[in-house]
């Protein structure tokens, strides 16, 4: 349905071009909830902009690769048409309810003018379907919602609204950036609970882009590790958590503290910081931190490669492996651990 | 540790703190005033050499507590009593004195770290203002901070903008570990930072704590950061400490319907790790104007008439185990079951508003 190919998307600034996503490729599946999980400046809200074409109003460029979506091809279409696409076919939330929504209209208004865009419908009618929508996001009392301003409504409130806006025509493809960061965690319990509802009942494919590799953990069918602007992994959920194949992957996971399981000792690391946009080491961007790092990863960048179900770009997969199981091996004793 | 078994001493004893705020804005005309109580009557010890957690949602009053157990910021009423003495007694220069042994470590690393001084200078200032050490002397102290917190020495004379932001958080430990304190309050001190550079700071705060001796408050609204550093764990809610335990006890046998609730719904980075979600309906009410009775009772799902009358005492309901709640879970219990129990037993359930 979504497929994104070697694309490569980037900002002109005072020391040059930085590509902030760089050779990134992809696809996602009619009805698939896929997550893409990475740390700041990994790449993955600006991979996002670029499928909505948004990142040319922020003095971005897609420089090139292609986004396919349905058979047709994003990056030449005009401005003109793109617009036809947003929202009707593909639609957007953010992280930041309150400055997505325009402060001087009041709700009912701008859902009405989010449905009207795309849809045939009078006024009358469109305030109708956005009552809808308010009542199936989950909001109470929806026809005073309608005539109230943004600034009247919580935060966990306004997200629901803009998520009421994204449904208005119902699209095929929803893309969600950090839906839940800025909420405070019952309200963001609310949220996940909503997009799981919608994951579930509507025919629609999402693609949650996050830092929390525990909501991805939640909602999505596959997982995209992203740093540094590139694709490290592309997994199933289960497959993911299950045995990471990327060194990052599995640094990553295991450097979050658990909800089961000791408390109080060290943590593993990933040691090092992520590299900034204009310091890109050569080869394997991971490689600076990466333990397994030889000279070859020093040097030569890594493809993604298929591997089965899942894609890697990992110069070590095998070696790798082959020590998680030593290292499993060793800490596990004769009884298998289920 | 288990402050059931060893020190059981208590380094700060907080007692009926209050933090009101007078804000404008109730009546007609915007005139009339009214009292946000950010923390509301909040009563417990610190250990010494313990880590206590405190978690909460944005709002809570666990921040505003945080600061007014130093004193950054002066309580309303209550006390917090330090060697036996009550610190909300002290005059300015006796508070100075103190400062050195208590201190606090920001979120915010960015904003906290003054743009236009050197590393040196931000954590020497520590050394220069309660005249501990001057010129050579100074530098070598902080260059040894810098070691100690995982800073190239070398770095002495770089500004806060040549650092990452988890080096920026180092710095702020460096510069609360300048005095030797007895105390740190860390206020979400990785909240800010990405994964990967969480666990580097979590893992010196560790190290730090263990050999330096040192008891802190931690405060975070991350759970699993909080679990894992954690000695023991405090829960707020609406300016009101609602429970307070072990941290094994509050993670596997929470008492308070709210602890939980908010348990049952963090986002866990295992997929198999199914559970039964309590959502929560509704929002936190604004502390400006709580529910009358219990603050959770409007979102408590065992809520009942009892609990919109009658604000439920602060007691000790297992050993060592605080909670106020007027139907907290037993032992073994989990809040599906005690709805469940509430929804087969109606008659002692008069409450209408909540289950709906």
């Amino acid at each position: 349905m979504l497929k994104v190919d070697r694309l490569v998307t980037g900002y002109r600034g005072k020391e040059g071009f930085v590509r902030a996503v760089d050779g990134v490729s992809f696809d996602i599946e009619k009805g698939e909830t896929v997550c893409i999980v990475g740390e700041s400046g990994s790449g993955k809200s600006v991979t996002s902009m670029s499928v909505m074409r948004l990142v040319e109003f922020e003095n971005g460029e897609i420089v090139s690769g292609s986004i396919e979506y349905m058979g047709e091809e994003l990056t030449t279409k005009s401005n003109e048409e793109m617009r036809k696409l947003r929202g009707a076919e593909i639609s957007m939330i953010f992280q930041e309810p309150l400055t997505a929504l325009n402060p001087v209209f009041t709700v009912g208004q701008q859902i009405v003018e989010a449905i009207r865009y795309h849809q045939p419908l009078s006024k009358k009618q469109a305030m109708d379907r956005a009552e809808e929508l308010l009542t199936m996001v989950g909001l109470s009392e929806p026809k005073t919602r309608l005539k109230q301003y943004p600034h009247e409504l919580s935060g966990g409130m306004r997200q629901r609204v803009m998520i009421a806006i994204a449904l208005a025509s119902k699209p095929k493809l929803l893309i969600a950036d950090e839906p839940t960061t800025a909420l405070d965690v019952t309200i963001e319990a609310q949220i996940l609970e909503l997009l799981r509802k919608l994951r579930d009942e509507e025919e629609m494919s999402i693609m949650l882009i996050t830092h929390d590799i525990g909501v991805a953990a939640e909602l999505s069918h596959r997982i995209i590790i992203m740093y540094a602007g590139k694709v490290m992994e592309i997994a199933k959920t289960e497959d993911l958590f299950d045995q990471p194949h990327h060194p990052y992957t599995k640094g990553l996971l295991e450097s979050i503290p658990k909800m089961s399981g000791a408390r109080g000792e060290l943590l593993p690391t990933i040691e090092g910081t992520i590299p900034g946009l204009n310091q890109m080491p050569e080869g394997c961007r991971f490689a600076p931190r990466c333990p397994l790092a030889t000279k070859k990863c020093h040097e030569e960048e890594p493809p993604l490669e298929r591997k089965c179900s899942r894609q890697v770009a990992c110069w070590h997969v095998e070696e790798f492996l082959a020590s998680q199981r030593e290292a499993s091996e060793r800490k596990e004793d004769p009884v298998e651990s289920t | 540790m288990n402050p059931h078994e060893s020190n059981h001493e208590p380094l700060l004893e907080i007692k009926n703190l209050k933090k009101y705020f007078e804000i404008k804005g109730g009546g007609a005309l915007g005139r009339k005033k009214q009292t946000l109580k950010a923390v509301d009557d909040v009563s417990f010890e610190i250990y010494k050499g313990e880590t206590l957690g405190l978690v909460g949602e944005s709002g809570c009053g666990k921040s505003t507590l945080g600061r007014n157990i130093l004193r950054l910021q002066d309580p309303t009423s209550g006390e917090v009593v330090y060697d036996q003495k009550n610190i909300l007694d002290y005059t300015k220069k006796e508070m100075r004195a103190l400062r050195k042994d208590m201190q606090i470590i920001y979120q915010d690393p960015f904003g906290s770290l003054n743009p236009r001084f050197t590393i040196g200078q931000i954590i020497g200032e520590m050394y220069e203002i309660h005249g501990i050490a001057r010129g050579k002397e100074k530098e070598k102290k902080v260059k040894e901070l810098l070691e100690l917190v995982g800073l190239d020495p070398q770095r002495y004379h770089s500004y806060p903008h040549e650092f990452s932001g988890g080096q920026r958080q180092r710095v702020g430990i460096a510069r609360a570990l300048a005095l030797q304190p007895e105390f740190i309050v860390a206020d979400e001190p990785v909240s800010a930072l990405d994964v990967s550079v969480q666990s580097q700071v979590i893992n010196l705060l560790i190290e730090l704590k263990k050999e330096m001796g040192l008891t802190l408050l931690f405060i975070a609204h991350g759970l699993n950061v909080v679990r894992h550093i954690s000695d023991r764990v405090g829960v707020m809610y609406l300016g009101k400490l609602v429970e307070l335990s072990d941290t094994d006890s509050i993670f596997n046998e929470p008492a308070h319907p709210y602890t939980a609730a908010l348990l049952s719904t963090v986002p866990e980075a295992d997929p198999e790790a199914r559970k039964e979600r309590i959502v929560l309906k509704g929002e936190v009410p604004s502390p400006a104007s709580p529910p009358s009775g219990c603050n959770f009772r409007t979102r408590c799902p065992l809520a009942t008439e009892r609990c919109s009358q009658e604000a439920p005492a602060w007691q000790e309901t297992r050993n060592g185990h605080f909670t106020a709640c007027h139907y907290p879970l037993e032992k073994g219990q989990t809040l599906k079951d005690a709805i469940k129990q509430r929804k087969e037993q109606p008659e002692k359930n008069t409450n209408n508003l909540i289950m709906a």
